[in-house]
C-alpha cells in the first residue's frame, strides 16, 4: 500500500504537495534526524568518559533470584534501582528504574510470553569496589564496579559485555515542571529523604534544554507534559567486529558505524518509497541485536517500545585490511571491539543480555522471552497473488482463471483497500463485490484462498457501524485533550482504535465472527496494513506522541501499536474456527514478539533492481530476531519492473519465506503471463520449483515455531567460525540444507557464489553437479537459472507433482532427495500434519528422520507418541552422489523385503531409486548393495 | 499407495451408432495405437521402451510424461476426456485426483473421492443454444455488414464525386481571391498615401498646439515663482522649490539655484525661456494636485497612469482558471482561433483611442481620403471573404481526402461509425465511443471530461486486425501514463458499446458490437463439433 493517491480529499492534496515534488525518493525531511529529535540530541551530546553514576553496595540486597542495588547519581543524587537476574538458559536481565519516580515509568507488557523463570545468583566475592557474581556454570560472572558503576560479564579470562564501561548510562529522571526560577534555598543535608534530596539538586544543576517540555517539528508540536524522560546505556563488545539485527532498516546485513551519520532509529513509520542503505525508521522495529565473532554469538534486547536509537562503534571499522594485517604481524593490535549504545525516548531500561555462546543458543534463548514463529498453514508457503488493485469479483475470476489457463500454481489472492465500501474494513464494495460469498466459493471450489485488507485507521462516520462501537465503548486512542483522536488516512477522517486495551482487542478479535464479518468464509485472511499507525497528517505520518492510551502517552508504547492489531487480528481468525484453525495474518508494522502472530513483509519497496538486492539483507535481518515468515513484494511496488527484473524477482521470491507479487495502484497490470510466452514460462518454472519444496518449506517453518530458528538465515549461522561468511547477504540459506544464491544483477551473464564448509559439497539442484565448500564459484546463469544447491549430508523430501494450489498437492507422493556428504551420509527429516489447524498440538502429526549412512537409508519416528495418516507415499528416491549398487531392498516395518528397481547416471553420479512405494509415515529401510 | 485398474471401458455414443472402445485411461482415440496391452509402450518421443504395465502405474518413466495418460505422475503430461456429449478434451495430468471436477464427464477424478456430476449433456445442450444463438445473430449482422458495405461504396463513390466538385471550385475561388488580391492592392496604395497625409498634418498641428500649451506653461509658473511679482525670479525663489535640486541630495544650495538661473541672480520673463527648459521635467506646481496643469506629454507620470486605465479597463480575463477548464475548452479554442484571424486586427482602434487622449481627437478624414479608405475596406472585405470561402474548401478537401483514405477496414464496412458516437452510462461516469476519433469519460454527477484517448490505430492479432481499435494519449494519469483505451469488437445486430472496464490503471478497455466485424458464418446445419474423433 502507497501512502497516498490521487483519489484522496482535498486536504491531503496539500500534505501530498509537501511531501511529493515529482520525485521518486523518500523526503528524508518529513522525518527526523537524531538532532530533529530532542532526546536523541541530547543524548548522543553526552560524550563517552567517567560516569556519574556510582553504585551503592551498602544498599545491596540478593535474594535467591535477584541481586538489587541503588546507583546515584553523583551530579544531581538522583537514585535509580538497579535490578539483575540470572535467567533459565544463559540470559541475564538487567533492569534500571528510578527508585522513587515521580510517577510510575512505562514497563512493556504483553512482548514476554511469561515472567522469565530464574536461575539463582550467588555472591563471589565482594569488597568496597564492588561485588562479583557467579552466573551458574562455564564460569561465568558479573562483576559490579561500584565508583563508576559498570557491569561487566566474564567467562573465564575473557569479558563477553561490559555496560556503561563508556559511561554513557543517562536516566532523565521525571521532574515537575518549573514555570519559576529555581528556588534558592538549596538543602544539601545529610540524612534527607533520597528523593527530596534529588529533587533540589536538580534544581540546582540541570538546567532546563530545549526541548525538555515541548518540541515542534515541522508544523507539529508535542506537548510532551511529563517533560525529559530519556534512558540510555552503552554496551561493550571487546573481541567483536559484527553485529546484526536490529530491523527494520533498508541496510546491509551486517550493521554499519554510525559514527558519521545518525544512529540506526527504531520508530515505526509509514515511510514513503524508503531509500535505501541507511539508518532510518522503516515501518517496524525489533530491538534486538546479536553480536558475533568466531568464538561467540551473543545477543542484547532491549525491551523498549517508545521511539529508541542505537549508535554502533567500533575500534576496527576504519581499518584497511593492510591495517589489520600489520596489527596482526607487529602483535600491536588491540583487540577489535563493537561498542553499542540504546538511547530511548521513555520508560525503563530493561535488558536481557542473551550469552549464546552458539548462534542457536541466542535464538533459543531470545524464543524463551518473546515466543517463536506462528506455525502458518501450509498454504500460506505457496504463491500470494496481490495488487492494489483487483477491480472487482469479475477481475478475480479472470485472474483466478489465468492462473489455469497458463498453469501456474497460486494459493491466495488478495485484495487491498479498494475492495471496501468507501475505506471501511470488514465492508464489501456493493458494486464491486456484491457477493463476496458467492466469489469465495468459488476459489474454495479450487481449493484457493483469499486474504482482505482490514487497517486500523477506521472512517469516522456515524452510518458506520464498526465506528460507532468503537466511539460508544470508548475504545478509541484519545487526543491530549480528553478528546477522540482523530487522523488522517485512506477514508478520509479516521478514528485509532486503542489497541493496547485487552477488552478492545477482544471487541476487535469479535468482528471477524462469520456472524459479524459480512461476506466472510474460513477460506478469507486478513491482512493489517498502516498499523504503525499510519496517520497521514501526524508528525512523521504517525501519531502524535502526546496522545493518549488510557494514562499512557503514545510516546511509551509506538513501537507496539503494530504488535497489537496484529494479536487482535490474529486472535480474530482464530476465535472465529472456535480456536481450531491456525490464522494467517500478514502484517508491516511490527516489534518484539511479532513473530507470534503470523506474517511480515517488507512494505512498499520499489520495482528496482537495488529494492530485489535489499530483499535479502532486511528479511536476514528479520529472520535473527525471530520473524522467520518474511518477504518482500515480488516486482516491486512502486513503479513498473522490467521484464528481466520481475522474472529475476519471481525467481528470488519463490526462495523467500512468504512469496507473494503485489504492485501499486498506477502500475500497468503484470500478472505472470502477460510478458510473452517465453517469460510466463520462466516464471511459472520458479513458481512450480517453489512449490516442489513445499514439504521442506513446511517442515522449516515447523522447525521454527519449534526452536525459534530463522527459516531464512545468514550464511554464519551454520558457518560461525568462517570469517568469510560474516557479511554476506548476497546469498543465503533456507534451513541449514539449500543454500540460494539469486540472481539479483541486471543483464548478469554469472553470479559467484560462496560455498561453505571447508570439507562440505553442495550439490546443484537443478543439474546435479557437485562442487566442493569452501569455495568462490562462479556460476555461469541464462535467465532460466537460479542458482540453488543442496549441501551434502542432507535429505530433502520434495513433492514434484505440482498442482494447482498447495492443497491440491496434499495426499501427493514425496521424492526423496538424498545428497551424500563425502562421508556418504545423509540426514533429513519429514513433517506432516492436516496442514492447517491446531491439532498438531495433539500430537496429530508425523515427524520422520531420515537417515543415510552405509548404504542404507532408513526412515524413522522422530516423535514416537504421535498419531496422524498420510496416504502420501514415497515414489522416487533421489541419491546424489551415489555409487552404482547392484541391488536394492526395501525392507518394510513388517519385515517384508522387496528389491526396487534403479537407474544410474554415472555422468553425474546419480542414483534414481524407482517407486519404492512406502507410505511416508512409515518405518523403512532402503539398502544398496 | 493408490491402486486403480488400467483400463477404462468406455461407451461412446454418436448418434444412433454404439461403440465399445478399449484403451488406457486419459488416452485419446486418436492415440490408441500407441498403446497395445501387452506389448512394450515405446514413449511418444521415442526416447524410451518400457514395459505395457507401466503404463498408468502412477510413475513417470517417460521424460515425454506419454506412460501416463490416465495419472498425475508426470508433471508435464495430458489426460484426455471424452466428455460425451459435449466436447472432448486435454487437461493437465496435474488436475487428475486432486479433487477438482474438470472433466464434464467426471472421469478425472477416479480416485479423489471427489463428488463430480456428469455435466456434458447439460453443458452440450447449453453449448448448441449458445453457438446457434451465435450463429443467428452472425448471419443477421452479416448482412447487414454486406448492406454497410454497400453503403460506404455508394457513399465513397459520393465522396469521389464531391472531392471532384469541391477541387473545381477551388481553383474558381484561388483565381476569384487573386483578382481580388489585385484591386485590393490597387485600392490600398492610394488609400495609404492619403491617411499619411492626413496624419501628417494631424501632427505638425499637435506640435504647434503643444508649443502654445508648454508657453503657457511657463508663464504660469514664472508668476508662481516670482513670489514678489517684482517680474523677475531670483535665487531665493527659485530655492523654495526643493524638488529642482540638481543633485537632489537633499539641500538646495544657493550657489546651485544660480547655476540653474545661468549663473545670474535673477531672471526676467525673456531670460526665464531657458532656465524653463532646464526646470520644466522637475518642476511641481504649487497648486498640486491641480489636474488643469497636465505635465508634457512624454512624462513618465503621463505613462504611469495610462498603464494602470488600462488594466482597469481590462479587468474581465480572469487569470485564475483552473487548468483543467482550459483543457476543456481546447477544442472551441481551436475553432475560436480561426474566428479571431478572419476578424480585422483590433490595434488600430485601439491605437486611435489613445492618441485621442492626448491633444483631442484628431480630426475627421476630409471627403476625398475617407472616399478612398472606404473603397479599400470595401476590396479588403470582399478579399476576405473570398480567401475564407478558399479556406473554407480547402478544409472540405482535406477532410474528403482524409476519409476517402481512411482505413475502414476490408471493405470499408466500418465507415459508417465516422462521425459517430455512441454512449454507455455506468454508476459513476458515461463512457463516450467516437470511433476513429476519440474516447472520453464523463463523471456522471457533474465534473469535467476526461479523455480516454485519441484515435490511434488498428491493433488486432495479425490474422484479424480490425477486432481492435486503440485509442492512444489521453489525459495523462498521476504518476501513471498517459490514459488509453482498448476496443475490443464483436458481432452483433446492434452497435452499441456493452462494457467498459479499466483493467490497468488507465488503460481502459471497451467492448463494442457491431455488425461490421461479422464473419459469414459457416453452414451450420452439419451440427456438433463434438465427433471429430469417431
Amino acid at each position: 500500500m502507497a501512502t497516498f493517491t490521487e483519489r484522496m480529499g482535498p486536504v491531503l492534496l496539500l500534505w501530498l504537495a509537501v511531501c511529493l515534488s515529482g520525485t521518486w525518493a523518500v523526503d528524508k525531511g518529513n522525518f527526523k534526524t537524531c538532532d530533529q529529535s530532542a532526546f536523541c540530541k541530547r543524548q548522543r551530546a553526552v560524550k563517552p568518559g567517567e560516569s556519574p553514576y556510582r553504585a551503592l553496595l551498602e544498599t545491596m540486597e540478593l535474594t535467591n533470584t535477584r541481586l538489587t542495588l541503588q546507583l546515584i547519581n553523583d551530579n544531581n543524587k538522583v537514585r535509580l534501582l538497579l535490578e539483575l537476574y540470572r535467567l533459565q538458559g544463559n540470559i541475564t536481565r538487567v533492569k534500571i528504574n528510578e527508585l522513587k519516580p515521580l510517577k510510575p515509568r512505562y514497563e512493556v507488557p504483553d512482548v514476554l510470553i511469561r515472567e522469565p523463570p530464574t536461575e539463582p545468583l550467588s555472591l563471589l566475592s565482594q569488597d568496597e569496589n564492588g561485588v562479583v557474581l557467579s552466573l551458574g556454570a562455564e564460569s561465568q560472572r558479573v562483576i559490579v564496579s561500584a565508583r563508576p558503576f559498570r557491569l561487566d560479564i566474564v567467562e573465564g579470562r575473557d569479558v563477553l559485555m561490559s555496560l556503561n564501561s563508556r559511561g554513557l548510562l543517562g536516566f532523565e529522571h521525571l521532574r515537575m515542571r518549573k514555570d519559576t526560577q529555581a528556588d534558592p534555598e538549596a538543602e544539601n543535608k545529610e540524612g534527607t529523604d533520597p528523593a527530596n534530596q534529588a529533587e533540589t539538586a536538580t534544581e540546582e544543576e540541570e538546567k532546563v534544554e530545549d526541548g525538555m517540555w515541548e518540541e515542534t517539528f515541522k508544523s507539529h508540536t508535542d506537548s510532551k507534559p511529563n517533560g525529559p524522560s530519556a534512558i540510555s546505556l552503552d554496551f561493550s563488545l571487546p573481541g567483536v567486529e559484527n553485529v546484526y539485527g536490529i530491523p527494520e532498516h533498508a541496510d546491509t546485513l551486517k550493521l554499519k558505524t554510525t559514527d558519521s551519520g545518525d544512529p540506526y532509529r527504531l520508530y515505526n513509520l509509514d515511510v514513503f518509497q524508503y531509500e535505501l542503505y541507511n539508518p532510518m525508521a522503516l515501518y517496524g522495529g525489533v530491538p534486538v541485536m546479536l553480536a558475533h565473532n568466531v568464538q561467540r554469538t551473543t545477543g542484547i534486547f532491549w525491551l523498549n517500545a517508545a521511539e529508541t536509537w542505537v549508535d554502533i562503534s567500533s575500534n576496527t571499522a576504519g581499518k584497511t585490511v593492510f591495517g589489520k594485517m600489520l596489527d596482526y604481524v607487529q602483535g600491536s593490535s588491540e583487540t577489535p571491539q563493537t561498542d553499542v549504545r540504546w538511547i530511548s525516548e521513555s520508560g525503563i531500561i530493561d535488558v536481557f543480555l542473551m550469552l549464546g555462546p552458539t548462534p542457536r543458543d541466542v535464538f533459543s534463548q531470545y524464543a524463551s522471552l518473546t515466543g517463536t514463529q506462528a506455525f502458518p498453514p501450509l498454504a500460506s508457503l505457496g504463491y500470494h497473488q496481490c495488487r492494489w488493485n483487483y477491480n472487482d469479483q469479475e477481475d478475480v475470476r479472470s485472474v483466478d482463471a489465468g492462473f489455469d489457463e497458463h498453469d501456474i500454481p497460486y494459493d491466495f489472492i488478495w485484495l487491498d483497500i479498494e475492495h471496501t465500501d468507501g475505506k471501511r474494513y470488514f465492508t464489501w464494495d456493493p458494486h464491486k463485490f456484491a457477493s463476496p460469498k458467492e466469489m469465495l466459493q468459488g476459489l474454495l471450489d479450487k481449493k484457493r484462498k483469499m486474504v482482505a485488507i482490514v487497517d486500523p485507521h477506521i472512517k469516522v462516520d456515524t452510518n458506520y457501524k464498526i465506528h460507532n462501537e468503537i466511539r460508544s465503548q470508548g475504545f478509541y486512542v484519545k487526543n491530549k485533550d480528553g478528546a477522540d483522536y482523530e487522523g488522517w488516512c485512506w477514508p478520509g477522517s479516521a478514528g485509532y482504535p486503542d489497541f493496547t486495551r485487552p477488552d478492545m482487542r477482544a471487541w476487535w478479535a469479535s468482528q471477524f465472527a462469520y456472524d459479524k464479518y459480512e461476506g466472510a468464509m474460513e477460506n478469507l485472511n486478513t491482512w493489517n496494513d498502516m498499523n504503525e499507525p499510519s496517520v497521514f497528517n501526524g508528525p512523521e505520518v504517525t501519531m502524535h506522541k502526546d496522545a493518549m492510551h488510557g494514562s499512557w502517552e503514545h510516546r511509551e508504547l509506538h513501537n507496539l501499536y503494530g504488535l497489537y492489531v496484529h494479536m487482535a487480528t490474529a486472535q480474530g481468525l482464530l476465535e472465529r474456527s472456535g480456536g481450531t484453525e491456525r490464522p494467517f495474518v500478514l502484517t508491516r508494522a511490527f516489534f518484539a514478539g511479532s513473530q507470534r502472530y503470523g506474517a511480515v513483509w517488507t512494505g512498499d519497496n520499489a520495482a528496482e533492481w537495488e529494492h530485489l538486492k535489499i530483499s535479502i539483507p532486511m528479511c536476514l535481518s528479520m529472520g535473527l530476531v525471530g520473524i522467520s515468515f518474511c518477504g518482500a513484494d515480488v516486482g516491486g511496488f512502486f513503479k513498473s519492473p522490467s521484464t528481466e527484473l520481475l522474472v529475476r524477482w519471481y525467481q528470488t521470491g519463490a526462495y523467500q519465506p512468504f512469496f507473494r507479487a503485489h504492485a501499486h495502484l498506477d502500475t500497468p497490470r503484470r500478472e505472470p503471463w502477460l510478458f510473452g510466452p517465453e517469460n510466463t514460462a520462466l516464471i511459472r518454472e520458479a513458481v512450480r520449483q517453489r512449490y516442489t519444496f513445499l514439504p521442506y518449506w513446511y517442515q522449516l517453518l515447523y522447525h521454527a515455531y519449534r526452536t525459534g530458528e530463522p527459516v531464512m538465515r545468514p550464511l554464519w549461522v551454520e558457518y560461525p567460525q568462517d570469517p568469510a561468511t560474516f557479511a554476506l547477504d548476497d546469498e543465503f540459506l533456507l534451513g541449514r540444507n539449500l543454500l540460494v544464491h539469486p540472481v539479483t544483477e541486471e543483464g548478469a551473464r554469472g553470479v559467484t557464489a560462496y560455498l561453505p564448509g571447508k570439507d562440505e559439497a553442495w550439490f546443484d539442484i537443478h543439474t546435479f553437479q557437485k562442487h566442493n565448500g569452501g569455495q568462490n564459484l562462479y556460476i555461469p546463469v541464462t535467465m532460466s537459472s537460479i542458482p540453488v544447491f543442496q549441501r551434502g549430508g542432507s535429505i530433502i523430501p520434495r513433492k514434484l507433482r505440482v498442482r494447482r494450489s498447495s492443497t491440491c498437492m496434499e495426499h501427493d507422493p514425496y521424492t526423496l532427495y538424498v545428497a551424500l556428504n563425502n562421508q556418504r551420509t545423509a540426514e533429513g527429516e519429514l513433517y506432516i500434519d492436516d496442514g492447517h489447524t491446531f491439532n498438531y498440538e495433539k500430537k496429530e502429526f508425523i515427524h520422520r528422520r531420515f537417515s543415510f549412512t552405509n548404504n542404507v537409508l532408513s526412515s524413522a519416528n522422530l516423535e514416537p507418541d504421535t498419531q496422524f495418516t498420510t496416504k502420501s507415499w514415497v515414489e522416487r528416491i533421489i541419491i546424489l552422489g551415489a555409487s552404482k549398487p547392484s541391488m536394492i531392498t526395501l525392507k518394510s516395518a513388517d519385515g517384508e523385503e522387496n528389491q526396487l528397481e534403479f537407474d544410474f547416471d554415472a555422468s553425474m553420479s546419480v542414483l534414481t531409486i524407482r517407486k519404492p512405494g512406502m507410505n511416508a509415515g512409515a518405518d523403512w529401510t532402503v539398502t544398496l548393495q | 499407495m493408490v491402486k486403480f485398474s488400467h483400463f477404462v471401458l468406455l461407451l461412446l455414443f454418436g448418434g444412433a451408432m454404439t461403440v465399445e472402445v478399449q484403451r488406457p485411461r486419459g488416452v485419446p482415440l486418436s492415440k490408441r495405437q500407441f498403446y497395445e496391452e501387452d506389448k512394450p509402450f515405446t514413449c511418444l518421443d521415442g526416447s524410451r521402451t518400457i514395459p505395457f504395465d507401466r503404463v498408468n502405474d502412477d510413475y513417470c518413466d517417460c521424460p515425454d510424461g506419454s506412460d501416463e495418460p490416465g495419472t498425475a505422475a508426470c508433471p508435464n503430461g495430458n489426460f484426455h476426456c471424452t466428455n460425451a456429449g459435449f466436447r472432448p478434451a486435454f487437461i493437465p495430468s496435474s488436475r487428475v485426483n486432486d479433487g477438482i471436477c474438470d472433466c464434464c464427464d467426471t472421469t478425472d477424478e477416479y480416485n479423489s473421492g471427489a463428488d463430480c456430476q456428469n455435466t456434458c449433456r447439460e453443458l452440450g445442450r447449453k453449448e448448441k443454444e449458445e453457438l446457434q444463438k451465435i450463429a443467428e445473430i452472425a448471419k443477421e449482422g452479416f448482412m447487414l455488414k454486406k448492406q454497410l458495405i454497400q453503403e460506404a461504396k455508394q457513399g465513397l463513390e459520393d465522396k469521389k464525386a464531391k472531392l471532384g466538385d469541391v477541387q473545381d471550385s477551388k481553383k474558381d475561388l484561388e483565381a476569384k481571391v487573386e483578382a481580388l488580391r489585385t484591386v485590393k492592392e490597387t485600392a490600398e496604395q492610394p488609400e495609404k498615401e492619403a491617411k499619411e497625409r492626413h496624419l501628417k498634418a494631424w501632427e505638425d498641428q499637435k506640435a504647434v498646439i503643444r508649443m502654445e500649451k508648454d508657453k503657457a506653461r511657463m508663464a504660469a509658473v514664472f508668476l508662481e515663482l516670482d513670489d514678489d511679482a517684482d517680474g523677475s525670479v531670483s535665487v531665493a525663489e527659485l530655492q523654495s522649490h526643493s524638488e529642482l535640486d540638481p543633485d537632489s541630495d537633499g539641500s538646495f544650495t544657493e550657489s546651485e539655484a544660480q547655476g540653474l538661473l545661468g549663473g545670474v541672480e535673477k531672471v526676467d520673463t525673456v531670460a526665464f525661456e531657458t532656465v524653463w527648459n532646464n526646470i520644466k521635467e522637475k518642476y511641481v506646481s504649487e497648486n498640486q494636485p491641480n489636474a488643469d496643469v497636465p505635465p508634457a506629454g512624454e512624462s513618465p507620470q503621463e505613462e504611469t497612469r495610462d498603464t494602470v486605465s488600462d488594466n482597469d479597463s481590462e479587468n474581465y480575463p480572469d487569470e485564475d482558471i483552473p487548468e483543467e477548464e482550459d483543457d476543456e475548452d481546447e477544442e472551441e479554442d481551436d475553432e475560436m482561433d480561426e474566428e479571431d484571424y478572419k476578424a480585422p486586427p483590433a490595434m488600430q482602434t485601439d491605437e486611435k483611442t489613445k492618441d485621442d487622449d492626448e491633444e483631442g481627437p484628431m480630426p475627421p478624414y476630409d471627403q476625398e481620403t475617407q472616399a478612398l479608405i472606404d473603397g479599400a475596406q470595401k476590396a479588403r472585405d470582399e478579399f476576405n471573404e473570398a480567401e475564407k470561402a478558399l479556406r473554407e474548401v480547402e478544409d472540405q478537401i482535406r477532410n474528403l481526402e482524409k476519409e476517402i483514405s481512411f482505413d475502414f477496414g476490408p471493405s470499408s464496412e466500418f465507415a459508417y461509425l465516422y462521425s459517430q458516437c455512441y454512449e454507455l452510462t455506468t454508476g459513476e461516469y458515461v463512457y463516450r465511443l467516437c470511433p476513429f476519433n476519440r474516447v472520453s469519460q464523463k463523471p456522471k454527477f457533474g465534473g469535467s471530461e476526461t479523455s480516454l484517448g485519441t484515435w490511434g490505430k488498428w491493433a488486432g492479432p495479425e490474422d484479424n486486425i480490425y477486432s481492435v481499435m486503440k485509442y492512444e494519449h489521453g489525459t495523462g494519469c498521476w504518476q501513471g501514463p498517459n490514459r488509453s483505451t482498448i476496443v475490443k469488437l464483436t458481432c452483433g445486430k446492434e452497435t452499441v458499446v456493452t462494457s467498459t472496464s479499466e483493467p490497468s490503471r488507465c488503460e481502459y478497455l471497451m467492448e463494442f458490437i457491431s455488425p461490421a466485424i461479422c464473419q459469414e458464418p459457416a453452414s451450420f446445419d452439419s451440427g456438433h463439433p463434438d465427433h471429430e474423433e469417431l
